[in-house]
């Protein structure tokens, strides 16, 4: 039985093994548009696409083989613990599983990256038994083994891929995503000036999306998530003319940075917690088995989370992800809503155990990942409700669902998170593609209320494509959003009957409240956008097919991704086939988590699923969309080209007027971070240390310099001159030439200075020869 | 093979001096012939060192190679005493890189007055004098070649610098002096406290144990070298020589003080001071970590002030080589791996920078910050390899910088046994947020003068045009390194992890004793 299993993983290897071609193929992509893209016809964008669709076929053939692979292990899974390829041996993983358990273990193929350090760790473990020095993760060190003296090698670091259920699942999103943008933008940027640099960006970022999605390391992830960062900047900033655009990429990345922060000391504490080990799988082990203890955990799950907050549009660091919008819209549907800022809910799922068990989420009721989650998915929703711009409205809208994914995983909900974040690339990548061809028929304004209104009569495509997008995105059944929102709302284990890791009341009334609004704010853009009447000037028209395909199967996908993870309740009640159930649970959640996660303390459940709380929340999403309908449909009866009421309650009632003010400020946060944080840097602090280096520092230098001079020429007159006057007056010639020589001496400096500083360099070495 | 194992290092440190003599003998009007002959000095000691580093022994990088130990100066018991290995090859390999490339930027920019006949013999005595330095084993000879570098660069500032050029050479030139006196001071102390009565590192290291030097006194010594090669790194408080003679410098003046001379100073720390006083290093490392992290801040800060592009990066090298200082004041192989790393890359991003600087400053007559802009639409080339540098000068991961500046960081979570582990931790936040300065200052310079439109009084400057073909020449090699190093740091980390993993043997020794000694 074993050799048959270890057969057919073999058959199967070429694609595991030979995964780091997917990112290296739009890597290369990268290399050949910058050096001969602008000699092509198409100005290398065929380049780009060649490789995304290569990439994408090789992605979805890794994909189908894990399925099947976690279907053959589902048949006989005992075998399948012992069943991980890592460099051409099997051998036994996940010491922690209970038998016939494993399913879907991450495989590992790495290499050497490079070898820095000793291994301190054995060598001074003699000397932290000796209770000198500090234990490199707390108490989980000294269990020394004895070898005190084991000869001393080189730390190997390694680089490598990392398979399992999460990465092909981003690897899958990442090339059909990037794929559709790149076919989108050969419309959409058409005639652009620097079309070639737009695509050698794509592939770049599409490259380091999918480099840091492999990753079997910290490092690497690290260098993967710093380099999508640079990519985001660029895109962003890709028409850097104009200073708005350039302001807002160097804000995105900045921004970025400040949570860098936290994941450069998040990964540090863990790399001495592990024992002096990047690897994301020794990480997560020891984290499970208990040997790196709760406390430090917890401190780098904190200090991850500051990383969470800025990569992934988290409340407070929220600011840059609207003001990215600068940059092209398929940019946005891409890096911006689809893939790049998920990249720190990908995080915290490729180490969740440290997340788990650092925040103690089993069994809680509310947590820092649980509690940020909430206030970015309602202070995100309540944003979006003032915007005029559509493509602040999807922004602030993705920050509001990125903080749903945040909270689900704050809530144990692992599966939940991650489906969520499956179906929001789709559908919301839909919606900003769908946003982006609108301002192409309205001459590239993004302005709602100004430019836009009944459009849904000019570009039946789009309106079409945009609705399903807007249906999914407020979990209108049976659409993708609505089940993964389900079982978020599900995870919490509130609801009567959920069960799950604890009783996350206060996420889960945030969680309610995001799903009333994001309804609600979502039918005021489709009115404002598509119903009532045309707003802008000149006729608008469809776009063409390069923009509509992808519109259609992007909707086509928001229509269906959902059916993956479906509630076995709900297919036995509609007598469908029972395999149908919770496949994307089966295929994505790791044996990493199932079993990862199964000690005791930090028992990791799932939750049940819930008919009436799936009622009620539908109802509220319902209900507020048909609010806002009513509000716009009344208005319209008004005045056909009203967008607002000119006499409403925001302008009649004092505390919302207030609540209004706040909100068309964005809370405050970029008067606090432009206006007194970097201002503040810049301007005084940094002033301040020039001044204090020219004045205080420099003077101290010139004073000495000074000081210097006055003593030579005390020296020269009374010193020598006398000496000179007083014995050789006799010859006045070699005096005037003496003379002549000690002032070109001192006019030129050094030579006194050299002499001085030598002299008294002897008489140092008096004092620390005969004083020490 | 035995030409390149007793010959070979001397061949390679004295064939630029053997240039310049040579120079000498040719009329100054002879301008091709000079640079010609400059070029191949530097490139025969190119070649010669590429031989060395092709017959280095790499899985023995832990011991000297090609070593030379000859009678030199007897009365006072120095040898000519020179040797390599892999702390001092990387070294060895920006130096031997550096310099030619600066020879052939040179090629049509020599700055005014002219004369290139003094100005590139000044560039081929430096270059022997930074070759030294690297390869000398004997504290004297490393003396020796350490002082030869300040002449040439006190003239080269002096004579060919800007504006302020007799101030900011004359500060270089006694600043740095003032440092060497102390750093001679405890040399001399050395020579007589151990009694040994030689200047051979390695025996000076083993006497000093030996003999058992108290730690007051390694202290002391210590504070010596401290100045001698702080001031050289430079540390805060000791930087404020570097903005003038960096900004008052001629563009191959600034390249080559950023690239290797700045590193003079941090290698003497890992190659003398730690291995020679390790008990004094202990005490220092504290305060050494300490003014590493103020200077990090402060030289950030300092760049956000500016409003001179030139300026601006001489303020980021007190700043990046901060993290150079942090990691070696963690006195473990990670600290001082990254250390050794981030010089290498310092100098050469650092030295692009100020290769851009100069070229810039060549088209636009200026380097006000607020003046310029719009490079990418006027020197769309340029205005690239500017953004390619900063994002490595920033540490951005996937380029060189970045491994200076991460291990650094990581190893001050962790350092030596023998110092105290909370304070690191809070240099190490410190220093982490450094990086986000960085990434402001760097970006903001970018976005004034690469992004938005040309200003007004440049937008039909005929002057102002694309990278030319010296620059290509001189730029690329650095360039492609920068990338090259990102992705593989392992080329610099293989080599150098052994010989600093003696010195971090020696600080485990001296902690597993002291703990022996107190337990017992």
């Amino acid at each position: 039985m074993f050799l048959l299993a270890a057969e057919e993983a073999a058959a199967h290897s070429w694609l595991y093994d030979n995964v780091w071609l997917i990112p290296a193929l739009p890597a290369a992509a990268f290399v050949l548009i910058l050096f001969f893209g602008k000699r092509l016809p198409n100005k290398g964008a065929e380049i780009g696409i060649a490789a995304i669709v290569t990439a994408f076929i090789l992605a979805v053939l890794t994909t189908f083989t894990w399925i099947g692979d976690i279907a053959d292990s589902g048949a006989h899974s005992e075998e399948a613990h012992s069943l991980v390829v890592d460099g051409g041996e099997a051998i036994p993983v996940d010491l922690t599983a209970e038998e016939g358990e494993v399913r879907g273990a991450p495989i590992i193929n790495e290499v050497e990256w490079f070898g820095i350090g000793t291994d301190a760790n054995r060598a001074t473990l003699g000397t932290e038994a000796n209770g000198h020095g500090e234990p490199a993760g707390g108490e989980g060190d000294t269990h020394a083994d004895s070898d005190g003296h084991a000869e001393k090698s080189a730390f190997s670091i390694s680089i490598g891929t990392w398979v399992d259920g999460q990465s092909v699942m981003m690897l899958f999103v990442v090339t059909f995503i990037s794929l559709l943008v790149h076919i989108y933008s050969t419309d959409y940027v058409n005639g652009d000036r620097r079309y070639t640099h737009y695509f050698a960006f794509l592939s770049l970022f599409t490259a380091s999306m999918l480099f840091m999605v492999l990753s079997s390391s910290t490092l690497q992830l690290i260098v993967g998530w710093e380099l999508v960062g640079v990519c985001s900047f660029a895109l962003i900033g890709h028409w850097w003319e104009d200073q708005a655009n350039s302001d807002a990429a160097l804000k995105a990345f900045l921004t970025n940075r400040v949570g860098d922060i936290g994941l450069l000391i998040g990964m540090t504490i863990l790399y001495f917690a592990a024992d002096q080990s990047f690897s994301i799988k020794t990480i997560n082990e020891m984290a499970v088995a208990g040997d790196i203890s709760k406390g430090t955990l917890q401190i780098a799950a904190l200090c991850l989370m500051a990383a969470v907050m800025s990569k992934s549009g988290q409340f407070i660091l929220h600011t840059w992800l609207p003001d990215a919008m600068a940059g092209p819209t398929p940019v946005s549907a891409l890096i911006h809503a689809a893939t790049m800022v998920v990249a720190g809910v990908y995080m915290i799922g490729r180490l969740y155990p440290v997340f788990f068990v650092g925040f103690g989420i089993a069994g809680g009721s509310i947590n820092v990942m649980a509690f940020i989650g909430g206030l970015t998915c309602v202070g995100g929703g309540l944003l979006a409700f003032v915007q005029r711009d559509i493509k602040k409205v999807l922004a602030y809208s993705t920050v509001s669902q990125l903080g749903y994914m945040v909270l689900a995983l704050g809530m144990g909900a692992y599966t939940a998170g991650m489906f969520h974040l499956f179906t929001h690339a789709f559908f919301k990548a839909c919606l900003f593609l769908g946003a982006g061809s609108v301002s192409h028929a309205c001459h590239h304004s993004f302005d709602m209320k100004a430019d836009m209104g009944g459009l849904r009569k000019y570009m039946p495509t789009t309106f079409a494509t945009f609705m399903i997008g807007t249906a999914a995105l407020a979990g209108i059944p049976p659409l993708a959003g609505f089940w993964s929102k389900d079982e978020i709302l599900v995870g919490a284990g509130v609801w009567p009957g959920t069960e799950g890791n604890g009783t996350y009341t206060i996420p889960f009334i945030f969680g309610m409240i995001t799903a009333a609004m994001t309804a609600a704010y979502m039918t005021r853009a489709v009115w404002l956008t598509f119903f009532g009447d045309y707003r802008g000037h000149e006729e608008p028209h469809e776009s063409g097919p390069r923009i509509t395909v992808p519109l259609v199967i992007l909707a086509s996908m928001a229509v269906v991704v959902g059916f993956f993870n479906m509630p076995s309740g709900f297919v036995k009640a509609l007598r469908l086939p029972e395999g149908w159930a919770h496949k994307f649970e089966d295929w994505v959640e790791p044996a990493g988590v199932a079993t990862f996660v199964s000690k005791e303390a930090n028992k990791f459940t799932h939750a049940k699923p819930s008919l009436s709380l799936a009622v009620v929340a539908t109802a509220l999403a319902v209900g507020a969309g048909f609010l806002v309908w009513n509000y716009y449909k009344r208005l319209y009866a008004m005045d056909p080209k009203a967008t607002e009421y000119t006499n409403g309650m925001a302008s009649r009632i004092p505390p919302l007027a207030a609540g209004h003010r706040v909100l068309e400020n964005k809370y405050y946060l970029d008067h606090l971070y432009t206006g007194v944080i970097a201002g503040g840097t810049k301007g005084p602090l940094a002033r301040a240390a020039n001044w204090t280096n020219q004045n205080i520092l420099d003077g101290l230098v010139n004073a000495v310099g000074s000081t210097s001079v006055v003593a030579g020429r005390f020296i020269y007159r009374f010193i020598d001159q006398g000496v000179v006057d007083g014995t050789v007056n006799a010859s006045g010639s070699t005096a005037s030439r003496l003379g002549q020589l000690l002032r070109g001496m001192q006019s030129g400096q050094v030579r006194q200075y050299a002499t001085l500083m030598f002299g008294a360099a002897t008489v140092l070495v008096a004092v620390f020869i005969f004083a020490v | 093979m035995d030409f390149l194992n007793s010959w070979g290092l001397t061949a390679m440190v004295f064939a630029p001096l053997v240039g310049a003599v040579v120079m000498m003998l040719i009329p100054e009007r002879d301008e091709e012939l000079h640079k010609m002959v400059a070029l191949v000095a530097s490139v025969v000691s190119f070649i010669i060192g590429a031989l060395l580093l092709t017959n280095f022994d790499y899985g023995a990088s832990g011991t000297m190679q090609f070593g030379v130990d000859r009678s030199w100066i007897d009365v006072i018991n120095a040898r000519y005493s020179i040797g390599l290995d892999g702390m001092s090859l990387p070294l060895i390999a920006l130096t031997l890189l550096v310099t030619p490339l600066v020879i052939i930027y040179s090629w049509n920019h020599i700055p005014s007055p002219g004369n290139a006949k003094a100005f590139l013999m000044l560039i081929l005595v430096l270059h022997t004098g930074m070759l030294g330095t690297f390869v000398a084993r004997d504290l004297v000879l490393f003396f020796v070649f350490f002082e030869v570098v300040l002449l040439p660069m006190y003239f080269m500032i002096g004579v060919w610098g800007g504006e302020d050029r007799l101030y900011a050479s004359i500060k270089f030139f006694l600043y740095t002096l003032f440092g060497s006196a102390f750093m001679l001071v405890s040399f001399l102390a050395l020579y007589w406290l151990t009694g040994s009565e030689t200047f051979n590192m390695v025996e000076l290291a083993a006497q000093v144990q030996a003999e058992g030097l108290t730690r007051n006194q390694q202290a002391l010594l210590f504070g010596g070298m401290f100045l001698g090669f702080g001031i050289k790194v430079p540390m805060f408080p000791f930087h404020t020589w570097l903005p003038d003679a960096h900004t008052q410098a001629p563009t191959q003046g600034s390249v080559i003080l950023a690239a290797v001379l700045l590193k003079l100073g941090t290698y003497g720390f890992v190659r003398i001071a730690l291995p020679i006083l390790p008990e004094g290093a202990v005490v220092w490392a504290p305060w050494i970590g300490l003014l590493a992290v103020i200077g990090i801040i402060y030289g950030a800060l300092g760049c956000l002030a500016q409003t001179d592009m030139k300026r601006l990066i001489a303020f980021s090298s007190v700043a990046h080589m901060g993290y150079v200082m942090l990691g070696i004041a963690t006195l473990t192989d990670f600290g001082i791996n990254a250390a050794i790393f981030g010089m290498v890359a310092h100098g050469l991003i650092t030295g692009m920078l100020f290769f851009i600087a100069g070229s810039v400053k060549e088209r636009y007559h200026t380097l006000e910050i607020k003046r310029l802009g719009g490079l990418l639409i006027q020197a769309p080339r340029m205005g690239w390899i500017l953004g390619i540098t900063s994002m490595a000068s920033l540490g951005l991961p996937g380029l060189a910088g970045f491994w200076g500046e991460f291990p650094a960081i990581l190893a001050a979570y962790n350092p030596n046994a023998g110092l105290n582990t909370t304070l690191f931790r809070v240099y190490m936040v410190v220093a982490a947020i450094g990086t986000v300065l960085a990434a402001a200052y760097l970006l903001w310079l970018l976005q004034r003068t690469a992004f938005g439109e040309p200003s007004e009084e440049f937008a039909d400057d005929p002057n102002i045009h694309d990278t030319v073909f010296t620059e290509w020449v001189a730029w690329v090699p650095m360039l492609i390194l920068i990338i090259v190093l990102g992705f593989v740091p392992g080329l610099i980390f293989d080599v150098t992890n052994e010989p600093v993993s003696l010195i971090g043997d020696v600080f485990e020794n001296m902690s597993s004793d002291s703990a022996l000694g107190t337990g017992g």
